[in-house]
C-alpha cells in the first residue's frame, strides 16, 4: 500500500477525550497566568486566613475560622478552574483558530466539551489535594465522614458543570479580549459579592435574597455544609444543577466551531 | 469517475454582503482541483461550506455524498482541512500538535515520516507562536493530511513558503493524488494551479466564471493561465 492512501477513521471516543484532556492540561501547566488563578491565589488566601490570624477578624461564618476558610477557599479554586481559566482559554482558542481546527477533526462537539471538562477535573484534583493538605496542616478539622466526602464530590461536580457552562457560554458569544476582561471581572465580583468567602447571612438583608440565588453562593455553602456540618447539601447541589441545565442549554444554542 | 464534492447553486451571505452567489461546481474523486480567484471572490467561503463552517443561505453542498453540517461527525474523519491561518494553541509544540491530531484518527500517517518529509524536525519542539510563517504553513499542511483523509481541502497551501518548501508541498500534493486522495485547493498562484491541477474553477464575485483543465483554459498553452485569469477577472474599464 502506498504511503498516503486514504484510510480515514475516527479514534474511539474515550481515546479522543483523553487525548484532548491531556493536551489542555499540559498547556495549562505551561501557562503561568492560569496557574496563578488556579492555585497561587487560593493558596495565598488560605494561608492569609489560616496562618496570620486574619480569619479571626473576617466574617467567615460561625465556628473555627480555619474550618470555614478551607471549604470557601475550595469554592474559590473551583470557580477559578471551571469558570475563569476555562473561559479565557476557550476564548483564545477561538481567536487562534484552534476551535475551528478541532471542528475539522474527528473530535466532535461532545468530545471537545468532555475533553475540556476532563482537563478541568484533573486541575481540580490537584487544587483539592494542595488546598486540603494545606488546610489540614493549618489545623482544619472536617467532620461528617462519608457524607462529607459525598457532599464535597457532589457539590464540586455540580458546581463545575454550572461554572464551566457559564465560561463556555461567555467564550462563545464574546471576543477573546472581552472574555478575558469579563471572566476576571466576574471572578472578582463573585469573590467579593457572591457569598464565596462570606456566608449569605452576613450580607445586608436587602441583598441576601439575590445573593442566595447565585451559583457561587450555592457552591461555597454546599462545600461549607459538607465539611462543617457533615451533611450532603442537596439544596445547593440542586441549585447548581439547575444553573448547569440552563447555562448548558444556552451553550448548546450558541456554540460554533469558528 | 465518482464525484467527491458537489456544490449546486450555493449562496452564502454575511449580513448584507453576498460572499457566494449561486456557485456550482463538482470535483471528481482522485483529482487535484484548484479554485482560483481574486481576493474576496468567495473561494474560502466556498471551501468552508464544504467543511461545515458555513451554513448555506440556499443551495446544496455534498462532500462524499454527505451534508457537511447535518452529517458533520460522520464526515470529519474522512476529510483533511488546512486552514488559511492559525489552528494551533500558541504554546503547543509543532510535533506535539501533530501527534495530538494523529491520536484522533484510527490509522494516521507515520509521524516521523511526515516530520521528515515536511522538514518539521528542526522546529519540532518549538512553540507554535515562535514558528516562522513557512513552518506554520508546513505544520498546517501536515495536520490536514495526517489522518489519511479521502479529501484534503487546502486553503492557499503554499502562501509564505520559500521556493524549496513550495516545491516540496507541490510534490506531496502530487503524491497524494497518485495515492488516491482528492485534493481541493484554493490559490492565487497561477503557476501552482497550472502545475498541479487536473481541473481549475475560476471564481469571481461568488460565481464560477470559467472551468476546465489548465490545457483547455490556456488553449493548449497558447496563453498563460495568468493571462486567462486576468482576462476573466478584469474590471470593466471606466467610460
Amino acid at each position: 500500500m502506498s504511503s498516503y492512501a486514504p484510510q480515514p477513521g475516527s479514534a474511539p471516543w474515550p481515546r479522543k477525550v483523553l487525548a484532548h484532556s491531556r493536551m489542555e492540561f499540559k498547556l495549562l501547566v505551561r501557562n503561568g497566568e492560569q496557574l496563578l488563578l488556579a492555585l497561587v491565589i487560593p493558596l495565598g488566601i488560605l494561608l492569609l486566613l489560616g496562618a496570620t490570624g486574619l480569619g479571626d477578624r473576617l466574617p467567615l461564618g460561625t465556628g473555627r475560622p480555619i474550618d470555614q476558610a478551607v471549604p470557601r477557599v475550595l469554592a474559590l479554586a473551583i470557580l477559578s478552574s471551571s469558570f475563569t481559566s476555562l473561559a479565557i482559554a476557550t476564548g483564545f482558542e477561538r481567536r487562534y483558530g484552534v476551535i475551528k481546527r478541532l471542528g475539522a477533526s474527528p473530535l466532535s462537539r461532545t468530545g471537545l466539551l468532555a475533553g475540556k471538562i476532563g482537563a478541568v477535573l484533573i486541575v481540580q484534583l490537584i487544587q483539592l489535594a494542595v488546598l486540603m493538605g494545606t488546610g489540614l496542616a493549618l489545623g482544619w478539622k472536617p467532620v461528617g465522614g462519608v457524607e462529607a466526602v459525598v457532599g464535597v464530590i457532589l457539590t464540586v461536580l455540580c458546581g463545575t458543570a454550572a461554572f464551566a457552562s457559564l465560561g463556555l457560554l461567555m467564550a462563545g458569544v464574546l471576543r477573546a479580549e472581552a472574555t478575558l476582561a469579563a471572566a476576571n471581572l466576574l471572578y472578582l465580583l463573585l469573590l467579593v459579592g457572591g457569598a464565596i468567602m462570606t456566608p449569605v447571612d452576613e450580607y445586608p438583608s436587602g441583598m441576601q435574597s439575590v445573593v442566595r440565588l447565585l451559583p457561587s453562593a450555592a457552591l461555597a455553602n454546599g462545600l461549607a455544609n459538607s465539611t462543617v456540618e457533615g451533611v450532603i447539601p442537596w439544596a445547593a447541589a440542586l441549585s447548581l444543577a439547575l444553573w448547569a441545565g440552563v447555562l448548558g442549554y444556552l451553550v448548546s444554542r450558541t456554540f460554533r466551531w469558528d | 469517475m465518482p464525484v467527491a464534492v458537489e456544490i449546486d447553486n450555493l449562496v452564502v451571505r454575511y449580513g448584507e454582503k453576498t460572499a457566494v452567489d449561486g456557485l456550482g461546481l463538482t470535483v471528481a474523486a482522485g483529482t487535484v482541483t484548484a479554485v482560483l480567484g481574486p481576493n474576496g471572490a468567495g473561494k474560502t467561503t466556498t471551501v468552508e461550506s464544504c467543511e461545515g463552517f458555513r451554513r448555506p443561505d440556499s443551495g446544496r453542498v455534498r462532500v462524499l455524498g454527505l451534508d457537511p453540517i447535518a452529517d458533520h461527525d460522520e464526515l470529519m474523519p474522512r476529510i483533511g482541512v488546512m486552514l488559511q491561518e492559525g489552528g494551533a494553541w500558541s504554546g503547543v509544540r509543532a510535533v506535539e500538535m501533530l501527534k495530538y491530531v494523529a491520536t484522533l484518527h484510527t490509522h494516521p500517517l507515520d509521524i516521523a515520516m511526515l516530520v521528515e518529509r515536511l522538514d518539521l524536525g528542526s522546529c519540532g519542539r518549538t512553540p507554535y507562536r515562535r514558528l516562522s510563517g513557512g513552518q506554520k504553513q508546513r505544520l498546517s499542511f501536515a495536520l490536514a493530511i495526517v489522518g489519511r483523509p479521502e479529501i484534503a481541502f487546502l486553503d492557499e497551501p503554499t502562501t509564505g513558503l520559500d521556493p524549496h518548501g513550495r516545491r516540496e508541498i507541490w510534490q506531496v500534493i502530487r503524491d497524494l493524488r497518485d495515492d488516491g486522495v482528492t485534493v481541493v485547493l484554493t490559490t492565487h498562484a497561477m503557476d501552482e494551479a497550472e502545475q498541479l491541477s487536473d481541473q481549475v474553477h475560476v471564481v469571481s464575485a461568488g460565481k464560477v466564471i470559467a472551468s476546465g483543465t489548465p490545457d483547455d483554459l490556456t488553449e493548449h498553452h497558447k496563453k498563460s493561465l495568468e493571462d486567462v485569469f486576468l482576462e476573466l477577472t478584469a474590471k470593466p474599464e471606466r467610460s
